[in-house]
């Protein structure tokens, strides 16, 4: 279960602002969802090891060696509000 | 005497590929009548169609057969969405290995297909930019998240395509619309240029009108790419598949996905192709998935999580849209807010609960150990058996509007295809026959590589099967 103060929480986490009535959707939404995950809390998984990858694969490495990549032109094409050849932000704020 | 477009646009695109190698018909020429096509359907398959036939040299291996791409891939210069209006007007600067490799062996991007925003979803929905229609049935869903690339393959919009399978998003709507659909095993095909969606699960392939086809665009979509350092080289050569029997093989089915929650109609089509898998000389047991009704959980808590960081990256700042006046947390905040549709923000708000302090053990952690049971559960199967068998979808397409309302009812949409997925290992869904005029996709999987012996027992079966994906088309 998850209530309204945790989703506002959870949103201020994740950058996303929520109205009012979206908060309302989602904790009804998120709780419905939780409690069917909840079900992964019946088995027993104490001495099972996590998976987060399938594939067996070991590390490779590279000569560290410079390699041209992204000119710094191309990589402001698509700023939204490039400033003095860089991506520009408002002040953090206070 | 040369063929008319229409014989053309019935072509497999093996058998198109033929032609073009015959001199009958030039790549332009196809090029041009399937980009006519596109540029004039009306189920909502395409977001865009290249204007350009490029030159395509006598001796690619893929005769100049142009392909749909889900807006998901970056292509240099062209406008990428993933379906999301967070990313409208966005050209990126490079190109993903996949589309790259195909344009290189001879098929050519036709355009750009719609899907659910961000690979989110299994009805294609969720689209920024209106619904996708399943040419089976207008008022259906085509499945998704890959729904435009299967709704234009089904309609003869395009004579192959390729899609991302997170989940169950090439698989479903393959199913959904009556035609092929593989996603391989994790880490053969490249990921770079993929936007992506959950890293450890996302993987490319293809959606055509029959197996053959699947694993021509397959063999050359694999490789290492040392732009994705979790890509391999594949380790086999890959030879066209010729199967026309089934002997010495064994298929299992598991009872937990095929029974509770399986229509009626998908399991009367099901129960049709054990019959013919036995005729063709395949041996069919029962073999148990015992952990795979808890694989939703898991991947629900664990694709989110992938997500909410993965899509951490739209902020506002180095592309795409931006929004707010403010201070940069209100620019952040309100770009995301604007840019991001319900069901993505839905994801993204499940995967950072899920990952937040106090709550990580609970949901990350457990869901990591779910999917090594999973894991298990197939080694354990593969001991016995050399293919598992099991239905797509729990359904033939719903009514569009039918699921929107209960996320998790959406999500069940994935109850077959998601423990392949956590598994990272291969499987194809093939056209099983009809159930009320739907068509019904049949799933085979075997262990990671083993895409060989998965085409081959596809194609044998699709030869039995003769399932026609004329109405479709008509």
């Amino acid at each position: 279960m998850i209530d309204h103060a945790q989703v506002r929480h959870v949103a201020r986490l994740a950058r996303l602002r929520l109205g009012d009535s979206e908060i309302d959707r989602m904790a009804r939404e998120l709780s419905g969802i939780l409690e069917h995950i909840e079900k992964i809390g019946e088995l027993e998984l104490d001495r099972v090891e996590p998976t987060s990858h399938v594939v067996p694969l070991e590390n490779v490495l590279r000569p560290d060696e410079p390699r041209p990549s992204l000119s710094r032109e191309r990589a402001l094409e698509q700023a939204p509000a490039p400033v003095q050849r860089g991506f520009g932000v408002p002040s953090p704020g206070a | 005497m040369a063929p008319t477009s229409g014989d053309v646009s019935e072509l497999t695109a093996a058998a198109a590929i033929d032609r073009v190698g015959a001199g009958e018909v030039s790549p332009a020429e196809l090029f041009e009548l399937y980009r006519d096509r596109a540029a004039s359907e009306r189920l909502g398959a395409f977001l865009l169609v290249s204007d350009n036939a490029p030159a395509i040299p006598a001796e690619a291996p893929l005769g100049g057969v142009p392909l749909a791409v889900k807006d998901v891939f970056c292509v240099a210069d062209v406008p990428s969405t993933a379906a999301s209006r967070i990313l409208e007007g966005y050209r990126p600067p490079y190109t993903a290995t996949a589309v790259e490799r195909l344009a290189a062996a001879g098929a050519p991007m036709l355009g750009k297909t719609n899907m659910d925003e961000f690979a989110m979803g299994s009805s294609s929905e969720n689209s920024a930019y209106g619904p996708v229609l399943n040419p089976w049935d207008e008022k259906r869903v085509p499945g998704g998240s890959s729904g435009g690339s299967a709704a234009a393959v089904a309609a003869g919009l395009a004579p192959w395509a390729i899609g991302t399978d997170t989940g169950g998003s090439i698989r479903q709507p393959a199913a959904l619309c009556g035609v092929v659909g593989l996603k391989p095993t994790y880490g053969s095909v490249s990921r770079y240029g993929m936007i992506a969606f959950a890293s450890s699960l996302d993987q490319c392939g293809p959606l055509t009108r029959d197996v053959t086809d699947a694993a021509l665009l397959f063999r050359h979509l694999v490789g290492r790419d040392h732009r994705d350092s979790t890509s391999l080289e594949y380790p086999q050569p890959l030879e066209a598949p010729t199967a026309e029997r089934l002997d010495g093989l064994r298929f299992g089915v598991p009872p937990e996905l095929t029974g509770e929650g399986i229509e009626r109609g998908v399991l009367d089509v099901f129960e049709c192709v054990v019959a013919t898998i036995e005729e063709l000389g395949g041996g069919v047991e029962e073999v148990s998935l015992p952990h795979s009704a808890h694989g939703l959980s898991a991947y629900y808590v664990l694709a989110p999580a992938e997500a909410s960081a993965n899509l951490a990256r739209f902020d506002g700042v180095r592309y795409g849209m931006r929004s707010g006046d403010g201070d940069l947390l209100s620019l952040y905040e309100e770009t995301r807010a604007e840019g991001f549709g319900d069901e993505v923000k839905r994801r993204i708000m499940l995967g950072t609960y899920a990952l937040s302090s106090g709550y990580y053990e609970a949901y990350y952690g457990r869901a990591q150990r779910v999917r090594t049971k999973i894991v298990e559960d197939f080694t354990d199967a593969f001991e016995r058996v050399d293919l598992v068998l099991a239905p797509t979808s729990p359904t033939v397409a719903f009514e569009l509007g039918e699921r929107t309302a209960d996320p998790l009812s959406m999500y069940l949409s994935d109850y077959c295809t998601v423990p392949m997925s956590l598994a990272g290992i291969p499987a194809i869904s093939i056209p099983g026959g009809l159930s009320a005029g739907l068509p019904v996709g049949i799933q085979l999987a075997g262990p990671a590589f083993s895409e060989p012996r998965i085409l081959d027992a596809a194609l044998a079966l699709e030869r039995a099967l003769a399932f026609d994906g004329g109405p479709a088309r008509a």
